[in-house]
């Protein structure tokens, strides 16, 4: 298992496409950090826009509020939307691809089981996932953290702002990372899924960002007939939980508890799903391979 | 000389639509094996089934004694195939695939020796170039190279001239004569090109639409009873004529590329001769046209001759 495990990494990381997701992310974060080296000022007022009416911030506030955790925060809320897509080009890739290269065929005519090959392709995905979230986590929190250094983070909320101390931020954003992880992995064992019933890998990237994209929005629309109805059980609706790591407990007096998560279980809920969901994927496509004709 | 490949009662329906129908044959050890037909007759997904691509819908497969649906992966160990197309990956160098498909047979196989198969296809110098920049020709070469990589005992290569040039064709069947003399392996060999399993198969099936026509060694299948004779004269109309109003009317089967075709037992080939002679037809040319192909179309496309060939 090992040893083809070593030839799908083999094969993800000789290939070009493979490295679009990587220039993408390392782009997007450039270009974000830059922007708000240069203007982040601008971009804090405008945050702030909607609390500046209970509330006075001074520029010394400013400064320490664009530190390197915040500037993550942003990262994460804007590349996890997009990395969906990033994700399906490998994934969708995995058995599509091989079947429209035709190498398929001459992969299931060596001695290894089609459960063990579908086993093999779906971790290499998921390491590929996980080289993403590492390249992100490097650029994003790590970078930023260099070029922004770091503070107290603060975090923006509907019911006002929270802080979050400097010592009380970074395993945090392990966390989120891990959690991100799940959920990146989601939308690879989908890919992976349909990849499984199409001979050309267009079709599942389409139909994966498609169902992402119908899902979101589903996810995100303020009907009450589907808040408990259809919301819960979409994982677009789980994939945003990792914030949840970001919100934390109070106590009487206001001040925020540290090391504490503000709905530990909601989060660890959110995750569960996410699982339940890689499992069904995972399953649904080794199940479909398994009885297979392998015509291309 | 033991059963290399059993094939009992197989069938495949893809619906409503029977691709393989109650085909039974088997392949000896060492045996270079033709399995014919035309394109659509079954062929591909016999080897297909016999590769564990496809699931039949009924029926026993058995190779090296094993049943193949409960120990693929022993059996798959020891057999090295192209199905069609030689696809491999194209971003990849020769010598990169082959290391990949040699891992994925379950052999370890050292870089010498992975040179030396590349070498036995002509590739050696090409080791280090990538895929997508090699010709047809050395596309299925090198496929031919993966296929051989883990030393397999049978080999099964699905129409492994398709596309290439003469050259490159007389090279794939010397290829393959070496595998079979020098190696000893076994080989089954599709294909529609029937003057190529002419050339190097011992024995062979044909199959049209799914089931088996004739199964044997191709010397015998080769030396049937009848033989047509094509007979070109210096006036075919008039000779045409005559040879209807005479005692060879019963031997005349029609006229095709200017020629008059006679159609007689073989032992009767010498007195038609004789007679022709007598009678003073000014004879051009006298070509018994018996080849492999002929009889695959007299098999595959007229039905009185394959209930002949049947009984």
């Amino acid at each position: 298992m090992w040893k083809l495990l070593k030839i799908e990494l083999f094969k993800i990381f000789k290939r070009p496409r493979t490295y679009i997701a990587f220039g993408a992310i390392a782009a997007i974060v450039f270009l974000i950090q830059i922007a708000l080296k240069y203007d982040g000022k601008s971009y804090i007022d405008l945050l702030l826009s909607n609390l500046s009416g209970s509330f006075e911030f001074n520029d010394d506030f400013k400064d320490k509020l664009l530190n390197g955790y915040l500037i993550c925060f942003v990262i994460l809320n804007t590349l996890l939307i997009q990395m969906p897509l990033l994700i399906a080009l490998i994934s969708g890739d995995a058995i599509a691809g091989e079947a429209n290269m035709g190498t398929l065929r001459l992969a299931m005519t060596k001695p290894i089981s089609r459960t063990e090959y579908m086993l093999v392709k779906f971790t290499a995905s998921f390491i590929y996932t996980l080289a993403l979230l590492v390249v992100m986590a490097l650029l994003a929190l790590f970078g930023s953290m260099l070029i922004f250094g770091t503070n107290d983070m603060v975090v923006l909320r509907s019911e006002g702002i929270e802080q979050i101390k400097n010592f009380d931020v970074l395993w945090r954003y392990f966390a989120a990372f891990g959690y991100a992880a799940v959920a990146l992995t989601t939308v690879s064992a989908l890919a992976f899924l349909l990849s499984v019933f199409a001979e050309n890998s267009i079709g599942p990237i389409i139909a994966t960002m498609s169902i992402v994209i119908v899902f979101t929005i589903l996810s995100e629309m303020n009907i009450p007939i589907y808040d408990e109805t259809i919301k819960p059980y979409l994982f677009t609706s789980h994939m945003v939980a990792w914030k949840g790591f970001f919100y934390v407990k109070a106590n009487a007096e206001g001040t925020t508890i540290n090391g504490s998560i503000e709905n530990l279980p909601a989060v660890l809920r959110s995750l569960g799903i996410l699982i339940v969901y890689i499992f069904v994927f995972l399953g649904t496509a080794i199940w479909v391979f398994r009885k297979k004709d392998i015509l291309t | 000389m033991s059963t290399i490949v059993s094939v009992k009662n197989l069938y495949k329906n893809f619906k409503e639509i029977k691709a393989v129908n109650d085909l039974s044959f088997s392949v000896e050890q060492g045996q270079i094996y033709g399995f014919l037909g035309q394109n659509g007759a079954g062929k591909s997904t016999t080897i297909r089934m016999l590769l564990t691509l496809i699931k039949p819908t009924s029926g026993v497969i058995e190779i090296f004694g094993l049943n193949l649906q409960k120990h693929r992966k022993e059996v798959l160990r020891q057999i090295g195939a192209i199905i069609e197309r030689p696809d491999l990956y194209k971003y990849l160098t020769a010598l990169e695939n082959l290391r990949i498909f040699a891992a994925m047979s379950g052999v370890k196989v050292s870089e010498k020796k992975l040179l030396d198969q590349l070498a036995m296809v002509g590739l050696a110098e090409r080791a280090h170039s990538k895929v997508k920049t090699y010709s047809q020709g050395m596309k299925q070469r090198l496929g031919i190279a993966t296929a051989l990589v883990h030393d397999p005992q049978l080999v099964i290569l699905d129409e492994p001239t398709n596309g290439l040039d003469p050259q490159g064709i007389a090279d794939v069947r010397n290829l393959i004569l070496q595998l079979s003399k020098e190696m000893n392996k076994t080989l089954l060999i599709s294909s529609h090109l029937l003057s190529e399993v002419e050339l190097i198969a011992d024995s062979m099936i044909i199959i049209d639409k799914g089931e088996k026509i004739v199964e044997g060694k191709v010397n015998d299948l080769f030396d049937p009873a009848e033989t047509i004779i094509e007979l070109k004269t210096i006036d075919d109309e008039s000779m045409y004529e005559k040879l209807t109003q005479s005692s060879l009317e019963s031997f005349v089967h029609g006229k095709r590329n200017d020629c008059i075709l006679l159609k007689l037992h073989r032992q009767q080939v010498p007195d038609a001769i004789k007679q022709l002679v007598n009678m003073d037809v000014p004879i051009l040319s006298f070509h018994s046209k018996h080849s492999l192909e002929d009889y695959f179309l007299s098999l595959t496309t007229g039905s009185q001759h394959v209930e002949a060939l049947k009984n």
